[in-house]
């Protein structure tokens, strides 16, 4: 495990490929939720704490349950569920425990089972860190960062794109194109703007 | 029959779910990079939304109402391994270039949104109708975008030459050059409604209309 991995991997999940602007996973919310900065931002956070715990949950059943019995052709029917039931059990600890913050996080908790940012990560956690099923030397700690920065990267183009589409609401924009086709360009200019990291070489 | 086929092109044209309804943008914007792979993922995915279609609106009866999403997720699993074996075995060039988003068939607006609207409320021979539809508009949709950026980003079409001397417009077949199509495609659709609603207003309203 040597730190220059580390670095590689947070450079490249948040900036390079980006979630959102490079790999298109998790589109339908951060279109539909990016109207106002600060729900933009609750779901962001949401979104990089379940990326977060499910990499190590799934990590944990990749490694301990569907490797060693040689089923991890169920690999996609077990991330989802362990996904759903966490996402589930989540909703509801932070319902008794902290109602404050389930009122701001609102809808956009349940959102997340179906946001494809979250299995994403997992199946590419499980074909990134695994040669033939095997994990590789610090695998839980690559999975466990890839997760995290996957979601900061989220968080970061949620920011910029809700930061964006309030001062469009203000502009004289084309009917046909206003709403959902205007934020469809202004994405295609940020992933552009993106694209320059990938200049970085490690 | 004709109500079946009522369920049938509803989906193709009306509620086209790229178009119309908005809905699984991102394997549409991923692997949109050239037709060969649009036409792969959008049958992939009108193979998991007939099935599972069928299945659900089969057993609607028997799930109780509290637990249906996680029941449904689970069918649709289901039916996303049977393709991704499949096509692991089958088509493995295919398999490559359409990545990790076989297996997001899964967490596909689509087909969960139609299990839950259509397939749970139905019997199954409009479900399957529903699914079939739903699922051609889908391919529909992914051919047309897959196009428009093969032919302006790599200058082919379905991997054969199309003009001598045609600059490809590299950036097309990028990230940036997805986003831009569907964007510009969703404003034209908007635009022919926008234009067919002025029409029946005129229309309705008379010379009466213009004052």
């Amino acid at each position: 495990m040597d730190a220059g991995k580390f670095i590689a991997i947070i450079i490249s999940t948040v900036f390079i490929n980006n979630f959102i602007l490079s790999k298109f996973l998790g589109l339908c919310p951060f279109i539909g939720v990016s109207k106002e900065t600060k729900p933009a931002v609750s779901m962001g956070l949401a979104v990089t704490f379940v990326t977060t715990m499910s990499s190590l949950i799934t990590w944990l059943v990749y490694r301990w349950l569907l490797f060693p019995f040689g089923i991890t052709y169920l690999r996609t029917i077990s991330f989802i569920l362990v996904i759903a039931s966490f996402v589930q059990l989540v909703e509801m600890v932070i319902r008794k425990l902290f109602p404050h913050l389930y009122r701001a996080f609102g809808i956009y908790l349940p959102l997340i089972t179906v946001n494809c940012a979250v299995l994403g990560v997992a199946v590419l956690n499980s074909q990134d860190f695994f040669v033939n099923g095997q994990p590789v030397a610090g695998s839980f700690w690559l999975s466990l960062a890839q997760g995290f920065f996957a979601g900061i990267g989220y968080l970061l183009a949620m920011l910029l794109m809700s930061g964006i589409r309030e001062r469009l609401e203000l502009q004289d924009a084309p009917r046909c194109l206003s709403g959902v086709p205007l934020a469809f360009i202004v994405a295609s200019l940020m992933s552009l703007a993106f694209m320059g990291f990938s200049g970085f070489k490690f | 029959m004709k109500h079946l086929l009522k369920e049938f092109t509803k989906g193709i044209i009306i509620e086209n779910p790229t178009f119309g309804l908005v809905l699984g943008l991102c394997p549409t914007l991923a692997v949109s990079t050239s037709v060969r792979n649009a036409i792969g993922m959008g049958l992939a995915a009108t193979f998991v939304l007939v099935c599972s279609n069928i299945i659900i609106s089969s057993v609607r009866k028997v799930i109780p109402d509290q637990i249906r999403i996680p029941c449904f997720i689970v069918i649709i699993a289901t039916f996303v391994t049977i393709v991704e074996m499949l096509m692991k075995a089958y088509f493995p060039a295919l398999n490559a270039s359409l990545g990790i988003f076989v297996s997001l068939i899964v967490v596909n607006c689509i087909v969960l949104g139609r299990a839950e609207a259509f397939a749970c409320k139905r019997p199954v021979l409009p479900s399957f109708f529903d699914g079939l539809g739903m699922g051609t508009g889908f391919t529909l949709a992914l051919v047309i975008i897959a196009s428009i950026r093969e032919v302006l980003g790599a200058g082919k079409f379905l991997g054969f030459h199309l003009i001598k001397g045609f600059e490809p417009v590299g950036v097309m077949v990028l990230a940036p050059g997805a986003l831009l199509t569907l964007g510009l495609l969703i404003g034209l659709v908007n635009c022919w409604h926008i234009r067919k609603k002025t029409n029946k207003e005129i229309k309705k309203a008379g010379c009466d209309g213009c004052r």
